[in-house]
């Protein structure tokens, strides 16, 4: 098995509050990992870590290595770079206010590419990669804010593969779509897979068993279980990750 | 402290229900394996109505697994309770309609002799009571050893159901007059021999419930 990333013994601060505690988690390449468990347990907070989103919360101290292809991402690593590699897609689908085109074109244009020709190729490229090109070939130029919410987060999907990313963050990614776009995202995740390494945070106890390969479930800012997806909402071996999937506490 | 009531009745009730089922069970085979040897019709007419009970229960408790199935999309131990008392019926419900066709049978020699002593017959269905009510507390108890004992114990009924075939083919060769009765008494040692089987088959579900692990047969 090779691991794109791994997070080991990861201990995070913000001030005094420790919110996540000595975390180990090697994440499988071309993989779809999910990160479960209730509301501050650490799941996001660790997400963000994975492409140094918590770098600007004062009083945010990390401890312990969280590595890329082996190398230290607070080692040293440029963020630009690790933010490219690294690509990231939030709950609420968050498009620039322009045009379809330049909201995929953005990034590219950012590390430097401006041939038309080449933008012209990674938007279309993107754009079918997210599932979402038929629907928007013809209206390239038009606002990306008058598309639906589902067609706006398959979007920023396309926005987050423009950079040619290695590893796709997901938080929450259709917690705000309705079952037909939540449907269309999480067959496009299973495509996405076969090139990118995917990580999703989700409260979607089915979502996470119908399209992850791994599953980690937090608990208090401590990993507590991580398993094959398969295992964890089977058989799982510790008993607060039983109660938490079959929702009883105590 | 659970905060989901209404799930937890429903997942009891299922529990509670398929005791219930098989204590019917226990009840219809004790009676039908005593008409048989005791010659008791109207023992064996009783049986029908245990059967009848076992099949509403089936039903009752198949259509409560489907609807927590499809309203609370149950996973870990709830998911296999529920897949598990859904195979667990199936099994049941067909050990109460052999202990039925058993109870037919016997009211179908009336007052004919018998052409041998049953001997073998009433092992085998000791046996096979035995391993359904062991089914059954592993199931109540929770009892990992219990319910993998039952393949073993069905290697006896087995040799027996061997041993009643090769006595009735040599008694229909001493006198072919006797094939009739011989063929009766064969189907209720086939019987008793699916009952057995399908006691190993609890024994396996109940194991996947306590261990989440299907039993290697079913991985093959």
């Amino acid at each position: 098995m090779n691991y794109k990333m791994e997070i080991n013994n990861v201990n995070l601060f913000y001030d005094k509050f420790q919110a996540l505690k000595d975390v180990t988690i090697p994440i499988a390449e071309k993989q779809i990992t999910a990160f479960i468990g209730p509301s501050g347990c650490g799941k996001s907070t660790l997400l963000k870590s994975l492409n140094r989103m918590n770098d600007l919360i004062e009083g945010c101290l990390i401890k312990g290595k969280m590595l890329l292809d082996g190398e230290d991402i607070y080692g040293g690593m440029n963020v630009d770079i690790l933010r490219k590699r690294v690509g990231m897609v939030f709950q609420k689908p968050n498009p620039f206010s322009m045009s379809i085109y330049d909201n995929i074109a953005y990034g590219p244009r950012t590390h430097g590419i401006r041939s038309k020709a080449a933008l012209d190729e990674i938007v279309e490229k993107s754009l079918k990669n997210a599932a979402i090109w038929n629907e928007t070939k013809d209206r390239l130029k038009k606002s990306a804010l008058g598309m639906s919410g589902g067609q706006q987060q398959r979007l920023c999907i396309a926005r987050a593969l423009s950079v040619s990313p290695e590893v796709i963050l997901m938080d929450e990614p259709t917690s705000a779509l309705d079952p037909i776009s939540t449907g269309k995202i999480e067959e496009l995740m299973s495509e996405l897979k076969k090139e990118y390494t995917v990580i999703i945070v989700t409260h979607n106890m089915q979502q996470a068993t119908r399209i992850s390969d791994t599953t980690a479930f937090f608990l208090l800012g401590e990993m507590v279980e991580h398993n094959v997806t398969r295992e964890i909402f089977s058989n799982p071996k510790e008993k607060r990750t039983e109660d938490y999937i079959t929702g009883r506490f105590g | 402290m659970s905060f989901r009531t209404n799930y937890d009745k429903d997942l009891k009730s299922v529990f509670d229900n398929l005791v219930q089922m098989c204590r019917h069970i226990e009840i219809a085979l004790e009676k039908c394996v005593v008409a048989l040897t005791q010659r008791d019709f109207e023992l064996a007419k009783e049986v029908y109505e245990e059967e009848r009970i076992v099949d509403k229960l089936e039903r009752k408790i198949e259509k409560s697994c489907l609807d927590i199935l499809l309203l609370e999309q149950p996973v870990a131990r709830d998911f296999r309770e529920v897949s598990t008392a859904l195979k667990m019926i199936t099994d049941l419900e067909r050990i109460g309609d052999q202990a039925r066709d058993i109870a037919e049978i016997t009211t179908q020699f009336g007052e004919e002799e018998y052409i041998k002593k049953l001997e073998h017959i009433p092992q085998m269905a000791a046996i096979v009571i035995q391993m359904v009510k062991d089914g059954v507390q592993a199931y109540i108890g929770r009892e990992i050893e219990l319910a993998r004992s039952l393949n073993k114990t069905d290697d006896k009924v087995d040799e027996l159901f061997e041993t009643v075939v090769n006595d009735l083919i040599s008694i229909i060769k001493k006198n072919p007059d006797n094939a009739k009765q011989a063929m009766m008494l064969m189907m209720i040692a086939k019987y008793l021999e699916r009952i057995g089987d399908h006691a190993v088959n609890i024994g396996e579900s109940v194991e996947y419930a306590i261990t989440g692990v299907l039993h290697k047969k079913n991985n093959q």
